[in-house]
């Protein structure tokens, strides 16, 4: 059986107390700059912040992993590497990267810290994993949502390192990293300065009727009746008229998040490692709840009991939720 | 962006003498309240960034006033203002009362509360998300601060507030 790890998000020193409390076997986190892919306004940790959350951490037992899972632009690498000297300085126990540059030199700077390979890098077959972990030394990948199980059993039995898979929350896999919408509206880029949708870009307008249109860059991309469920001002998210469905449509994604409960006594027996948790920008009541529910499943289950799932719908975008590509390649 | 409207909830007629004379009354509460958590949460100011001077309007949709906040720690302002006497604010957070209470205090996430449509947000989206963040890192219970500041009678205030507002109805809007 795997290790099961729950890795578990904070974007605040408070929620990563309340993750480490929740029972988190680690928990992941970034600084207040482009070098994390939720660089989003008055979130993250300064030095000092991060300083306190792994030292509170580390003393009850749970690990703190640093994202610093954008890319940075051709010849800018200055405050990626600033940021993982500060980590190393700070006893960050693993750097999740994306970027070959950003984890050359972590291995070669830091080769005793651990590498572990972000959903970013967009790594989902045996032999781009492997290059990872023979040329980088990555210990850990964390897979795209875009694999069933029996396909993670397969690569798992092919590769040398730990595999990580998200379990729960926010769905917006497009093709992974190389996701440029936000860029071609706003001119800031989700994967270099880890902003989708930034908030400066976004606005919300209550119509009279009681509707709600959600509008980014001043373009309209989902309006909400009055009694409908919203989701995230994501334009992979939107919902569009065409000649074709003049009654408007979800394009690319629907608002809906991802939530692997029920598939985790089989995602354990596939030898995953270890369960992310989205939702850095989330709060603390969602950090709370979630990490709880998972938590005692998880250890019902290496318990050998049957897991009690808690209900978490009422947390998922659009109040929706769905196994995705993890229970069948037809989905969407 | 857009500076937010006045609230839209209407007034019944007398209300509007009703708002005045609750906001003379609160307003005592008020300043102790937000001196009390400038105080004790420094850190807060530093997650608000530049839109410490921005003048939120929290807007309570089953009260007769709504409140006008501006965090800037040099000139603290959180004030309850009536509804047709409110201040065009930059950011405008719409919502039942108590779930407003729960936001800040980390009982209720706040994009829940919005993809639920409890929740409503208006104006400068990066002045309400900054806002969020600084509240949502403060530990403690403002709700339970707040209501011990006034002893046995503050706490049985607030227990009474939660028993009157369930968790899954929302309360009549002014209409």
């Amino acid at each position: 059986m795997s290790l099961a790890e729950l890795i578990c998000p904070a974007g605040t020193p408070a929620a990563l107390r309340t993750a480490v409390d929740a029972g988190a076997d680690a928990v992941y986190c970034g600084f207040q700059d482009t070098t994390n892919a939720r660089n989003f306004p008055g979130l993250n940790f300064t030095p000092d912040e991060l300083a306190e959350a792994v030292a509170y951490a580390h003393t009850r037992g749970t690990k703190v992993l640093l994202a610093l899972n954008t890319y940075p632009p051709a010849g800018k690498v200055d405050l990626w590497q600033q940021a993982a000297d500060t980590g190393a300085r700070l006893g960050v126990d693993a750097f999740i990267v994306a970027d070959m540059g950003v984890a050359d030199y972590i291995a070669r700077t830091y080769p005793g810290i651990r590498l572990h390979l972000s959903v970013q890098a967009a790594a989902s077959s045996p032999e781009a994993i492997r290059y990872y972990c023979e040329n980088l030394g990555v210990k850990r990948v964390v897979l795209p949502r875009i694999l069933t199980i029996p396909e993670i059993r397969q690569i798992r039995s092919e590769i040398p390192c730990e595999i990580e898979t998200f379990i729960f929350g926010n769905h917006g896999l497009m093709v992974e990293r190389r996701c440029s919408l936000t860029n071609y509206l706003t001119g800031q880029s989700t994967n270099m300065d880890g902003v989708c949708s930034p908030a400066s870009d976004v606005e919300y307008v209550r119509d009279a009727d009681g509707s709600m249109s959600s509008q980014l860059a001043g373009f309209t991309i989902d309006r909400f009746g009055p009694e409908e469920k919203a989701g995230y001002p994501t334009i992979c998210k939107g919902r569009y008229t065409a000649p074709h469905r003049p009654e408007g449509y979800y394009a690319f994604e629907e608002p809906v998040s991802l939530n692997l409960s029920r598939l985790l006594p089989e995602l354990i027996e596939a030898g995953v490692h270890a369960f992310k948790i989205e939702g850095r920008q989330r709060s603390k009541s969602y950090v709370r709840g979630v990490v709880r529910a998972f938590r005692a499943a998880v250890d019902d289950i290496k318990a050998g009991h049957e897991a009690n799932i808690a209900d978490l719908i009422a947390l998922t975008e659009g109040q929706k939720q769905t196994q995705g590509a993890f229970d069948t390649k037809k989905w969407r | 962006m857009t500076p937010t409207s006045e609230p839209t909830a209407r007034l019944r007629p007398g209300e509007g003498a009703i708002a005045r004379l609750a906001c003379l009354v609160l307003q005592p509460v008020l300043t102790r309240v937000v001196r009390r958590v400038a105080a004790r949460h420094p850190s807060l100011f530093a997650r608000l960034g530049p839109h410490q001077a921005t003048d939120f309007l929290i807007d309570p949709v089953e009260l007769p006033f709504a409140l006008h906040l501006r965090p800037d720690p040099q000139a603290l302002v959180f004030r309850a203002v009536p509804r047709d006497a409110a201040p065009q604010a930059g950011a405008t957070i719409r919502g039942r009362f108590l779930l407003l209470l729960e936001l800040i205090d980390a009982e209720q996430d706040g994009d829940a509360a919005f993809f639920s449509r409890d929740l409503e947000v208006s104006g400068d989206t990066e002045a309400v998300v900054r806002l969020r963040n600084a509240l949502d890192d403060m530990d403690g219970s403002l709700a339970e601060e707040t209501s011990a500041m006034f002893g046995p009678a503050g706490r049985a205030v607030l227990a009474r507030l939660r028993r009157a507002y369930p968790d899954a109805t929302k309360p009549q809007e002014y209409a």
